[in-house]
């Protein structure tokens, strides 16, 4: 193989950034399913989570509706933040987190597709979960699509920003801890907002205004997230 | 056809309180291999990262086809391969994936490629394998698979001869030879001497502070 | 030639001896104003009319509250300086800030507490702005914490660097979104901190508070700086001649 052949192959070769964002997330995917049984965990947190909040208070319906769409949220929170820990952890172990930032295409863009996948295996999942959680504290059915919907574009800003909070914390021994520290105050306005269009959902009322910030959230977090999510791993590979 | 070059000025690199690389300069041209040597903890890795980029000297350069790599990052790295000591694969992926998505967002590879590159690394019938079930000598190969597919440059690689019995060790040597034959260049630390024809070999030695 | 004085801003044994000749011109009249605004403000000025006597805790309140978030923008603006010029000064600077600003924090918290009690009873209201301030108390918490993960100097100030930048931007985020929060759920009671009417008697001693409170936090931060210097450049020669003279 000649230099030519070497140099000039570099440029015409390269797939498309569509093409590597489709690789990076079906890859991710891939090894989702490859131990799909993993999938489960964060949704039974999820549910026990849920299920202490009657134990601790009340068994009652009446009294479990008011607080629902907070107690989902704090479960939903917490469930995510368990998942957040492996987001990049495998990659920064065996080295494919390296190849990435090595690969001469844009580590922020690699990112958001390993940050998507994160999002359609951890964050859509308790998203459809989440009505059944409500129902057992009271909710009625019909809230059901407003919950899927606040949790769902919750879920993507909170795996967005969560994911800032994986990459800084890469290499760090039990870092779980100080991962939550990090993630949570920097995760109140996804809280507040959310927590309140699930409540308005829960209340048959319209949930659009809270919905609306929420988006606008999650619209900068996709924006911003990355970028900062791919400084994090630089560093930690320096 | 033969300006491919990589130079390294005078780099300083601190590692906390560790002066690392004190100085350190070095050229390589199209067609030549590098080899690093030097006791544990002389720097052969951190070498090798400042060259990619990856860790930044508080001092020094690191020039490309004559334009300082910090220019443009992300072309020096389009141009590059690094290897280090762990071959970057995914244990719950199958050979055949593993280079698909490793190389393949780098460049348009299809199955047959993939297939004829692991015949080259000699391990033919493994690309269906899931690579935990691979032996550390085959996942190193399937590495190797990955470093002929990529076809570029510059060949950065931290003890490629690791896992490798001596026909492994042979095959490195071979690979390396054809690569550089073709005006590539190549960078290797090492512990034990390359299989690589003299006439195309360099040496840099690191001592240890 | 005009950014000179910028790139000598890069090096330690510099920076460390501005920050000894400099401190003293911010801590004595830091000294004085906040000596003299007590004074003023806790035994000249009138009580309010509403509060009585309980309202003087905004003296020290409000300057925390103010201080404690002007510190996190230093902490945040040094900290992008570093990023973007690698510059470990700026890293240290940062550093610095932090148990600063965490205490500016932790005072207004405080202060807000002893304020409530005498207004409403309680010590601890979900008002606002003691809301926002236990939140950025606990990102001051958490970029500590994330400081002292590492054992690496320059990954730790690197990472804590993109922290801090990130709050920065989110900081009024939250900030916004606590108050509308607060909104929601307006409860019967008078619960804001409802500032009593400032008279030109209250504000003067309220202002050198302000004033005060800043040169404070330059007197602090330059002598934490000087600390901060001195330990990471421990092994550099220009040390010893600089610690003796």
């Amino acid at each position: 193989m000649s230099v030519t052949a070497i140099t000039v192959a570099g440029h015409e070769d390269a797939p498309s950034a569509f093409t590597v964002a489709r690789l990076a997330l079906a890859r991710d995917l891939t090894l989702a399913y490859r131990k799909r049984e993993q999938l489960i965990q964060p949704l039974a947190f999820f549910a026990i989570v849920t299920t202490l909040f009657p134990l601790a208070i009340t068994p009652e319906l009446s009294g479990l509706r008011p607080i629902a769409a907070g107690v989902l949220w704090v479960a939903a929170l917490l469930s995510a933040l368990l998942a957040l820990e492996f987001l990049f952890r495998d990659d920064s172990h065996d080295g494919t987190l390296e190849q990435y930032a090595l690969s001469g295409r844009s580590l922020t863009w690699l990112l958001f597709a390993k940050t998507a996948a994160h999002w359609a295996l951890t964050g859509v999942p308790l998203a459809l979960v989440a009505p059944l959680a409500a129902a057992a504290l009271g909710a009625p059915i019909s809230a059901a699509p407003g919950i899927v919907v606040s949790i769902a574009i919750g879920t993507v800003a909170l795996s967005l920003i969560g994911a800032i909070g994986a990459a800084l914390t890469l290499g760090v021994k039990r870092s779980g801890a100080l991962l939550s520290l990090l993630t949570l105050p920097l995760s109140v306005p996804i809280v507040i907002f959310g927590a309140r269009a699930t409540e308005l959902a829960l209340k048959g009322e319209s949930y659009a205004a809270p919905v609306e910030l929420l988006a606008a959230i999650a619209v900068l977090g996709l924006t911003l997230a990355p970028l900062a999510a791919a400084a994090a791993v630089r560093i930690s590979l320096e | 056809m033969s300006e491919l070059s990589l130079r390294a000025e005078n780099l300083h690199l601190w590692r906390g309180e560790r002066h690392v690389l004190r100085g350190v300069a070095l050229e390589v041209t199209g067609g030549e291999v590098l080899q690093v040597t030097g006791t544990n903890g002389a720097g052969k890795t951190t070498l090798l990262r400042a060259l990619c980029g990856l860790m930044h000297p508080e001092e020094g350069r690191v020039v490309w086809g004559g334009r300082d790599v910090r220019d443009d990052l992300a072309t020096f790295h389009g141009a590059l391969i690094y290897l280090g000591h762990e071959p970057p694969l995914k244990a719950d992926l199958t050979a055949c994936e593993n280079l698909k998505y490793w190389v393949g967002l780098r460049r348009r590879i299809t199955v047959t490629r993939i297939a004829s590159a692991l015949e080259s690394v000699g391990i033919p019938g493994l690309a269906e394998r899931l690579v935990r079930t691979l032996s550390a000598g085959q996942k190193r190969r399937v590495a190797l698979a990955g470093l002929v597919l990529l076809a570029v440059p510059l060949w950065l690689l931290d003890e490629p001869t690791t896992n490798l019995d001596s026909e492994g060790q042979r095959l490195v040597g071979r690979l390396i030879e054809e690569h550089t034959g073709g005006g590539g260049l190549t960078v290797a630390a090492v512990h034990h001497e390359l299989a690589v024809s003299p006439q195309r070999l360099r040496r840099l030695e690191l001592a240890r502070a | 030639m005009t950014w000179t004085w910028f790139h000598r801003l890069a090096s330690p044994p510099h920076v460390y001896r501005l920050a000894q000749k400099l401190t003293p011109w911010f801590a004595w009249p830091a000294g004085i104003l906040i000596l003299a605004a007590l004074y003023d403000g806790l035994v000249l000025a009138p009580p309010d009319y509403q509060q009585g006597d309980g309202f003087r805790i905004l003296y020290v309140h409000a300057p925390s509250a103010y201080m404690s978030v002007l510190v996190y923008m230093t902490m945040a603006t040094a900290a992008a300086v570093g990023l973007i010029w690698r510059m470990k000064v700026a890293h240290a600077v940062a550093a610095s800030c932090a148990p600063v600003g965490a205490s500016f924090t932790a005072t207004a918290l405080l202060t807000g507490m002893l304020w409530g009690r005498p207004m409403w009873g309680t010590y601890w209201e979900w008002d606002p702005r003691l809301t926002s301030e236990l939140l950025l108390f606990f990102i001051y918490l958490g970029y500590m914490g994330l400081r002292s993960a590492f054992d690496d100097v320059q990954r730790a100030d690197r990472a804590s660097a993109v922290l801090a930048v990130v709050g920065a931007v989110d900081v009024p985020i939250i900030h916004y979104s606590v108050v509308w929060w607060n909104s929601l759920h307006q409860p019967a009671s008078l619960l804001r901190f409802g500032k009593p009417t400032i008279f030109i008697s209250m504000l003067i001693p309220l202002l050198m508070m302000f004033l005060g409170f800043t040169l404070l936090f330059a007197a602090l931060l330059l002598t934490r700086l000087r600390g901060e210097i001195l330990r990471r450049e421990r092994t550099a020669s220009w040390i010893e001649q600089a610690v003796t003279s």
